[in-house]
């Protein structure tokens, strides 16, 4: 049998199930050959009106039987949908998963509707005296459970019968990186022969689209939904709110090979390091972004002459394009200008604390079909950038190395090398 | 003893007993130790409120301070008070190798615009249009930042430039079990040398109560012990605004800079537990069991909620083999920052080679020097973890 440790003796680990859900549809297949067709899933918002916004365009999934019921029951609904596909393909499906759970999964809060319900049942005065008056009446406890931000993991371990304390994670738009990286680890610390890792976020409402409104960070190119996400491109003004999700099944090598299962890819190496310079910036010197890219190479025991392709953060911001390029050159140099990169949310948006692990999950496929999904919108290119965005259309490539990067909103940084087969 | 020992070498507490180790240690250490609660401002809930706080003691920079609300400033004062405890807050090269994670909820909502759009959406047919007019003119960037669960640590980076790397675990009392176990068990693995973990609770905001009105957790009436709240005045919560963080390093890292040491993490265990199953108590005696043997009366620090059936099903399980100390009567429902105040208790205790007096007439005297003391914390709705903390 093959080696079943890396460069470091740690048990190699591998994924052996995806599941994908984003505004582009349900399932890996959907998913795959609209990314792969360069299709963007980018449409105007019907979900909410948008009278009074600046921007009236997302990649939200809108086609779940939750998708009108709330963030907290599509988030769940999400997470759960991409878990069954990932576990089936596995192999794992009999409810009784036996590893640990990491969810990447939107901060929770009670919803706007469920305020007005709150404050309708009083007949208190007024102000937040009221909402808790009708919070204390006795039907109002079935809101309760949209509170607890443990509660869609709690479910999630009941459902598919992960082991232990569940852990929910946030590090914003690193998120699903984030908590494939802490499947990694378990993995790798002898605890646990699998992980179950899910990215999920249907927490498009409307005060979280204006949140991001107010700070400058979306694309207000309403008029053309499906052009508006363009990542490195001149005329890029800022990110499509999205939705969507990801599962993959995390396994040792050697556990895998022992149960005959097939092997999707191999996580090779994580790297994180996080940003002091400022809430919503990142340091000019790009030193956060570099450092991670370092971290996850090092980790992986690749150099930077080992990456096939970047699957790039690219959000399609002003600043994130430009600061990833430049972290980037310098990680690289020269060889930068040749290494394919592109950015999947030039067609399905910036899905946030799914993004980690709906990315990581094309790179897997991106490795395993020989073809590399294009940034589409990219026929003005921003000449302060110069990559091989793969502009449009999508290109054959024998990838055997991927980086994807996940650079979070708050200054958390994490960056995964994936490779198509065990070293 | 080993090299990847995860030894404690720092220690930051705020509660409504005031602030620093010394400070509780004092408080919690008097013959009979006495709670500061508000009765009046919440009613008919009590809270046990933050102490008078002097943010520019550990947040130097006046803006840093504006770019946060309470919780968040609070979370990021009681990690410098750790960092500080282990002298190593102004070392920049250890705090740019440092991990982090931060057990968190969500901040302050701006309670102001929340109440202005309650009262409109009573006038109008279309509420939703009303959000969209209210939120676009009304929502401050700042406010809202600093509801992110995520922005806890992102100030933490930012005010204390602990970069190494930076988690943000979430879900209540388990969240802060995870974080210090996902941390110990790093440093043990060689994963990690050194990291700051903890969790802050600022529940002086009516959007922080509203969650548990909802849950039916509160308890009504006047104060009384965490073990000893009556099921017919509410839930059994009485919340408080505090935090803890722990600064953790393997053995070696901490030997190495000559740090002190309080006492090390033998272990940690947690669990979710199908609580409608009624497992709770066994599973409990069995985690405690494992921990710490089956011999002898030991001290622990435990983080009880207050919650009825979770509360008396630890009880059950271990006031047999322990000598409970029921911190929860002391600084109030901590949320998240439950763990790591009931870890950081325990290594005061080894430390000071002394047990806590009972903090109330149900609690057993503890004559003996705390060589091994286990620290508990048992979620309120779901999620269990313990630790052993042991003399260094």
């Amino acid at each position: 049998m093959a080696k079943t440790t890396d460069h470091l003796g740690r048990p190699i680990v591998v994924v052996t199930g995806i599941g994908i859900i984003t505004s582009l549809g349900v399932g890996r297949k959907d998913n795959w050959d609209a990314l792969s067709a360069g299709r963007s899933g980018i449409h105007e918002i019907k979900r909410f009106p948008t009278d009074e916004l600046k921007t009236r365009i997302c990649g939200m999934v809108d086609f779940l039987g939750s998708s009108d019921k709330g963030p907290a029951a599509l988030t769940y609904e999400m997470a759960e949908t991409t878990a069954i596909e990932a576990l089936s393909e596995a192999g794992l499906d009999g409810g009784d998963f036996g590893g640990p759970l990491f969810l990447a999964a939107p901060p929770v809060e009670l919803s706007w509707r469920d305020r007005f319900d709150l404050y309708k049942m009083s007949a208190e005065d007024a102000g937040y005296r009221r909402l808790m008056a009708g919070a204390a009446r006795p039907e109002a406890a079935r809101y309760f459970e949209t509170t607890q931000f443990g509660s869609i993991a709690d479910r999630l371990a009941d459902r598919f019968g992960t082991k232990g304390l569940p852990i929910t994670l946030s590090t914003a738009c690193a998120s699903g990186a984030t908590a494939i990286q802490l499947g990694v680890e378990a993995i790798r610390r002898g605890e646990a022969d699998r992980a179950l890792a899910i990215g999920t976020d249907g927490s498009a409402t409307a005060e979280a689209l204006i949140r991001f409104s107010l700070l400058s960070a979306l694309s207000m190119r309403n008029d053309e939904p499906e052009k508006a996400s363009r990542p490195f491109s001149k005329d890029r003004d800022g990110f499509v709110l999205a939705e969507g999700s990801a599962t993959l099944v995390l396994e040792s090598l050697e556990s895998a090979g022992a149960r005959g299962a097939e092997i999707l890819g191999v996580l090779r190496g994580c790297g994180e390091k996080a940003d002091d310079f400022h809430r919503t910036r990142s340091k000019p010197d790009g030193s956060p972004a570099i450092a991670a890219v370092r971290a996850a190479l090092a980790d992986s025991g690749l150099d930077d002459t080992g990456i096939d392709y970047v699957n790039a953060h690219g959000t399609s911001t002003p600043e994130n394009d430009k600061m990833e390029h430049l972290s980037l050159s310098t990680v690289f140099g020269e060889r930068m200008r040749s290494i394919p990169i592109s950015s999947n949310k030039s067609m399905i948006g910036h899905t946030l604390s799914a993004a980690g692990a709906i990315e990581a999950a094309f790179s897997l496929i991106t490795m395993r079909e020989g073809v590399i999904p294009p940034t589409i919108n990219y026929d003005n290119p921003d000449p302060a950038i110069e990559l091989d965005v793969v502009p449009n259309v999508k290109r054959p490539a024998d990838v055997r190395t991927v980086l994807s990067n996940s650079f979070g909103f708050g200054g958390q940084n994490a960056c995964l090398v994936m490779a198509r087969e065990p070293a | 003893m080993s090299p990847r020992d995860v030894v404690i070498t720092g220690i930051g507490l705020v509660s409504s007993l005031g602030e620093g180790n010394e400070v509780h240690w004092q408080r919690m250490t008097t013959a009979s130790p006495s709670p500061v609660i508000d009765s009046e401002r919440f009613a008919p809930f009590t809270v046990h409120p933050l102490p008078a706080i002097d943010w520019n003691l550990q947040i130097a920079k006046r803006g840093d301070q504006r770019q946060m609300e309470t919780w968040q400033r609070l979370g990021t004062y009681v990690a410098g008070l750790a960092l500080d405890d282990a002298g190593i807050k102004t070392d920049e090269s250890l705090c740019a190798t440092m991990d982090m994670i931060v057990a968190a909820g969500g901040g302050e909502r701006d309670q102001e615009v929340d109440e202005a759009i309650l009262a409109a959406s009573l006038e109008t047919n279309d509420r939703r249009l009303l959000l969209n007019q209210k939120l676009m003119t009304d929502l401050r960037p700042t406010l809202f930042l600093a509801q992110l669960s995520n922005l806890l640590a992102g100030n933490i980076s930012i005010v204390h430039k602990v970069t190494g790397s930076s988690r943000t675990f979430m879900g209540e009392e388990g969240a802060g079990v995870a974080a210090v176990e996902t941390a110990a068990a790093r440093i043990r693995s060689g994963q990690s040398t050194h990291a700051l973990v903890g969790a802050a609770f600022q529940t002086e905001h009516p959007d922080m109560l509203l969650a548990h009105v909802l849950g039916r957790h509160l308890q009504r009436g006047p104060w009384q012990p965490v073990w000893d709240r009556d099921p017919a005045q509410g839930g059994g919560l009485v919340t408080g605004s505090g935090g803890a963080f722990l600064v953790l390093e393997s053995r070696e890292h901490a030997e190495k800079r000559g740090a002190r040491i309080y006492a090390w993490i033998e272990d940690i265990l947690s669990d979710r537990v199908r609580r409608a199953d009624g497992g709770l108590e066994t599973r409990l005696r069995e985690m405690a069991a494992k921990l710490s043997g089956k011999n002898g009366k030991r001290l622990a620090v435990s983080a009880a909620s207050g919650a009825h059936e979770a509360t008396a099903a630890e009880k059950k399980a271990l006031e047999d083999r322990f000598a409970l100390r029921g911190l929860t009567s002391l600084t109030g429902h901590l949320k998240e920052a439950q763990f790591p105040f009931a870890v950081a208790m325990a290594a005061l205790a080894v430390k000071h080679r002394k047990a806590y007096p009972p903090f109330d007439g149900s609690e057993a005297a503890f004559p003996d020097e705390p060589r091994s003391v286990l620290a508990t914390a048992v979620g309120s709705e779901h999620f269990e973890g313990m630790a052993l903390v042991s003399a260094a």
